[in-house]
């Protein structure tokens, strides 16, 4: 039978939650695996509802594995969408206070919300459904493991939904971009240890003899948030039926073990990932090979052995000790080389191919991606400078920072990836609409720049309001002072993550109308090739 | 193995692997002849579909 003993299993931890529901030891963790048993026994029913007894068909063992790429093509965009509307949400509660609905849909408990939305949720399963994507083509093999790629694509799913859950509960380790408790993240590393094999495996199964740089990158993803998710989030559980746990580390040790996972999870989850992603995309959408292959392998290797180094830029000025803070500060100025050197070679790559700029919008948003790159990597060390960090700490200049990254880099690649993988996974032959596509990168790309000016003009001022001494040695502005004077350009911000969302819900219908397989008609994009004319001759002029 | 020892095996033997392991890949990446293996390598997925 299909699905038996998935449904068995399934069955069994849905009991086991409902058991913990009833004997949890705090109000929350019932809660929680209420919502557990809730979720599996509905997974049940999807399995029930698709499960045949007739035997499966044959698969030929060459044919590439689509089905978890497919789903979580589609997953990327409704965690998109999700994670991309509660970021606007906050940021009209910054703006309007009135709009926290206590206790459940407060700041403090959406703000993590959209930031493992769009980071895990939609960047995860970009990186997921892509990585698969490319690892079998460019290895010429298929899957390894049979149906380790649904586990993973569906483990991770149930991550997503209890990690979101447990924020709105009230659930929270309080650890940067890893707040879920204990007991999702060991699922979690599960999870990750299986897409680890999946990806591993299909590597070395591979027909093609060299490992394509993409596959590198990717790797390096997988591996490295193995060990950062692993060590972050060692601690003690207060009882296995209670959602409170309490880290291995203490103080400083605790707050250096933090960034290192925090700036690492943005080094190899927010960057090396998607260098993957560049490195396959941008050639395949261009139709022209990366511009220089050996450029790529110095760019890894430097990413890899800098990255890693520069996390206590997020604690100058703190207890951590000085030559660690100068370490971090550093490592982050060398690490403009690596990725200059990266957003360099995927410029390049267009380069005799610069006319595809006015025809293909995906190749637009592509470029437009490793331009964000290249700004938001220049932008990162200045700021890790400790004079500059002065001034920028804490205050909506990072905020503006993170953003630049996020929304250009790290949104914009991924929805390229989509973009070019869709009409290839469903056989269409093109996009619903390319005029639409269009429509997405001007939306977006004005959002961002009306989210990042109005954050570096908000940023600079908070921080040189909160130092301004008067000639006896007092501060001249009040905290609330300072945020009163914030009020306009969180609005602004609004505005602009309202702009960014639009073009991701255009998106959305695109890609299911794409998917649907209906073709918009529609003029061709203009800037088609020029029809050539022939020469003047020069008495034309007389 | 206490917080010195590994302090100091960091910024002496583990910073030195960790630099020739970079010098060392750098150097073997533009080693001569490997322009036209790179130029294959950059054309693998070029080749699919």
């Amino acid at each position: 039978m299909k699905f038996g003993t998935a449904i068995v299993v399934v069955g069994f931890f849905a009991f086991a939650a409902l058991v913990a529901a009833g004997f949890g030891i705090d109000g929350p963790f019932r809660q929680h695996m209420g919502v557990l048993s809730f979720a599996l026994i509905a997974f049940i029913g999807i399995l029930l509802r698709n499960s045949e007894f007739k035997p499966a068909a044959p698969i030929g063992p060459s044919a590439y594995m689509d089905g978890p790429i497919r789903y979580g093509a589609i997953a990327t965009m409704f965690w998109g969408v999700v994670g991309m509307l509660v970021g606007v949400v906050i940021a009209l509660q910054l703006a309007y206070p009135d709009l926290n609905v206590q206790p459940w849909f407060n700041f403090g408990r959406l703000r993590p919300l959209h930031t493992s939305g769009v980071v895990f949720a939609f960047g995860g399963n970009a990186l997921l459904c892509t990585s698969l994507y490319v690892v079998q083509r460019t290895c010429r093999a298929r899957l390894f493991g049979g149906d380790l790629a649904w586990f993973v694509f569906w483990g991770y799913q149930l991550f997503i939904v209890m990690a979101a859950t447990g924020y709105l509960l009230g659930i929270t380790e309080s650890r940067e971009y890893a707040e879920p408790e204990w007991y999702v993240d060991i699922w979690l590393t599960i999870v990750w240890v299986a897409y680890l094999i999946l990806f591993l495996g299909t590597i070395l199964k591979r027909k093609e003899p060299h490992i394509y740089v993409a596959n590198w990158f990717y790797l390096s993803f997988i591996v490295t948030i193995a060990m950062l998710h692993v060590v972050n989030n060692l601690s003690m559980p207060v009882s296995l039926l209670g959602s409170k746990s309490y880290s291995a580390f203490s103080g400083v040790q605790d707050a250096l073990t933090q960034w290192w996972y925090g700036h690492n999870a943005v080094g190899f989850f927010l960057t090396a990932g998607f260098l993957g992603m560049m490195y396959y995309f941008v050639p395949k959408q261009a139709n022209r090979p990366v511009y220089s292959y050996r450029l790529s392998i110095i760019h890894f290797w430097a990413l890899i052995f800098l990255y890693i180094w520069a996390g206590p830029h997020h604690l100058h000025f703190t207890a951590l000790p000085d030559w660690a803070q100068t370490l971090g500060m550093v490592f982050s100025i060398m690490l403009w080389m690596p990725s200059w050197g990266g957003m360099i070679n995927g410029l390049m790559t267009l380069s005799g191919a610069w006319d595809k700029l006015r025809t293909d919008p995906i190749i637009r948003m592509m470029v437009m991606a490793v331009a964000f790159y290249g700004m938001s990597t220049f932008e990162g060390p200045v700021m890790a400078i400790k004079a500059v960090n002065s001034l920028s700490h804490y205050t909506d200049w990072t905020i503006g920072h993170v953003h630049s990254g996020a929304l250009g880099w790290v949104g914009m690649i991924s929805f390229g990836a989509i973009y070019y993988m869709v009409p290839k996974l469903w056989n269409r032959n093109r996009l619903y609409s390319l005029r639409l596509v269009t429509w997405h990168f001007w939306l977006a790309t004005l959002g961002i720049v009306v989210y990042a000016a109005a954050m570096w003009v908000s940023g600079i001022t908070q921080g040189l309001m909160w130092r301004e001494y008067d000639g006896q040695g007092f501060l001249v502005y009040s905290f609330a002072e300072t945020v009163a004077a914030m009020r306009p350009y969180y609005v602004m911000r609004a505005i602009g993550g309202a702009m960014y969302l639009s073009g991701a819900l255009i998106m959305a219908w695109n890609i299911a109308m794409t998917i649907l397989g209906h073709q918009r008609e529609e003029r061709p994009m203009s800037g088609a090739p020029p029809v050539l004319q022939p020469a003047r001759e020069p008495n034309q002029w007389a | 193995m206490n917080y010195n020892l590994m302090r100091e095996f960091a910024d002496s033997w583990g910073l030195v692997a960790m630099a020739l392991f970079f010098a060392g890949a750098s150097v073997f990446v533009l080693r001569p002849g490997s322009r036209k293996l790179a130029d294959e390598a950059a054309r693998i997925p070029l080749q699919d579909e």
